[in-house]
């Protein structure tokens, strides 16, 4: 009776109620879920082997048919929502991603740099090597 | 104090982070596990940037194009995505403490991870038969290690599984037991997201 009163765990269903309507409500979800991963990962696999589509625009495809389906799987497999019973769960999610975001495009940025700047180029690399 | 109980009454519905007392032991222990498998994927995050900045540097060697197998990484990653699923499943017989359904579908999610891992090995081994080991070029130290980190994983989530399960024969559904599978749930669950980035990045990006 005091349960929404509390935070919620990361993985729990949000549906209270019986215990079997609980089960059937979670086993929707987790269809759903799996049906638009299905859907996602059908695509993405689809968009790079075909070449139908512009090949320049692919990955670009590629990452948002990713993020898209990592967001399905955080809301339909692990129940991560936006309730006020999971805000910490969002908040240390957002942190995570704020993370990650720095590592990989700062990593990309500062190589991408490296290479451009401070890398000898491939022909004075060569020479060196000969010497 | 009267404000403490007026809203502790009033705001059912809308109760945040600092509402309702101190949370119950389940919801901290899954939330603590949350922040585990949060800094695991910023560590995945620097073996992905590693690869990144490193998927062109293939040394004169053979690249992802030549290397990777579309077909049997379609197959991996249904198995992985299905035994995600089956895991969710588990996690629902786990609710109604339902044993012939808790271990049908712990035997369905270990055999479609076991799948996985065996299709992987095989991959593995078939690209250092033709001499693309890791001491071949950067592209591929790092690839085996962004790739095998992740099957490791995998590797230690099938071991905890029986583990897991061992428990549930032996103790039953004791509240200690299913705090750890709610986090073995969370963590199968994670390794699919992870792999969700590693075939779009690796496999689909890198294998054009």
């Amino acid at each position: 009776m005091t349960e929404d009163l509390y935070d919620r765990a990361p993985g729990d269903d949000e549906f209270p109620g019986s215990r079997r309507e609980e089960t059937l409500a979670g086993l929707r979800t987790y269809l759903i879920g799996l049906a638009l991963a299905v859907i996602l990962t059908a695509t993405s696999f689809w968009a790079a082997s075909t070449s139908l589509l512009w090949a320049p625009g692919v990955p670009i495809g590629l990452a948002v048919l990713a993020i898209a389906q990592m967001g399905i799987h955080l809301v339909f497999f692990l129940h991560i929502t936006t309730g006020p019973d999971n805000t910490n769960n969002v908040l240390a999610l957002a942190f995570g991603v704020l993370i990650v975001a720095l590592v990989v495009a700062g990593s990309l940025w500062i190589m991408a740099n490296l290479t451009a700047n401070v890398m000898p180029s491939s022909d004075l690399m060569n020479l060196q090597m000969q010497h | 104090m009267s404000a403490i109980t007026i809203s502790h009454g009033g705001h059912g519905a809308h109760a945040g982070a600092h509402e309702g007392g101190p949370a119950s032991k389940r919801i901290i222990v899954a939330y603590g596990f949350w922040i585990f498998l949060l800094s695991d994927i910023v560590m995945f995050s620097a073996i992905f940037a590693t690869y990144a900045v490193l998927s062109r540097a293939t040394a004169g060697g053979p690249g992802g194009a030549e290397l990777f197998n579309p077909t049997s990484v379609a197959i991996e990653t249904a198995c992985l995505l299905a035994s995600s699923f089956t895991c969710g499943l588990m996690s629902l017989a786990i609710n109604e403490e339902h044993r012939t359904a808790t271990y049908l579908s712990a035997a369905v999610t270990f055999l479609l991870g076991a799948a996985f891992l065996t299709l992987e090995l095989r991959e593995f081994a078939g690209m250092i038969a033709v001499g693309a080991t890791p001491q071949r070029s950067a592209f591929l130290s790092a690839f085996f290690t962004l790739v095998g980190c992740h099957g490791a994983h995998v590797s230690v989530g099938l071991l905890w599984l029986v583990v897991m399960m061992a428990q549930v024969a032996g103790k039953g559904f004791k509240p200690r037991i299913m705090r750890r599978l709610a986090c073995f749930s969370l963590f199968w669950h994670a390794l699919d997201i992870i792999w969700v980035a590693l075939f779009s990045i690796v496999y689909l990006m890198g294998g054009r």
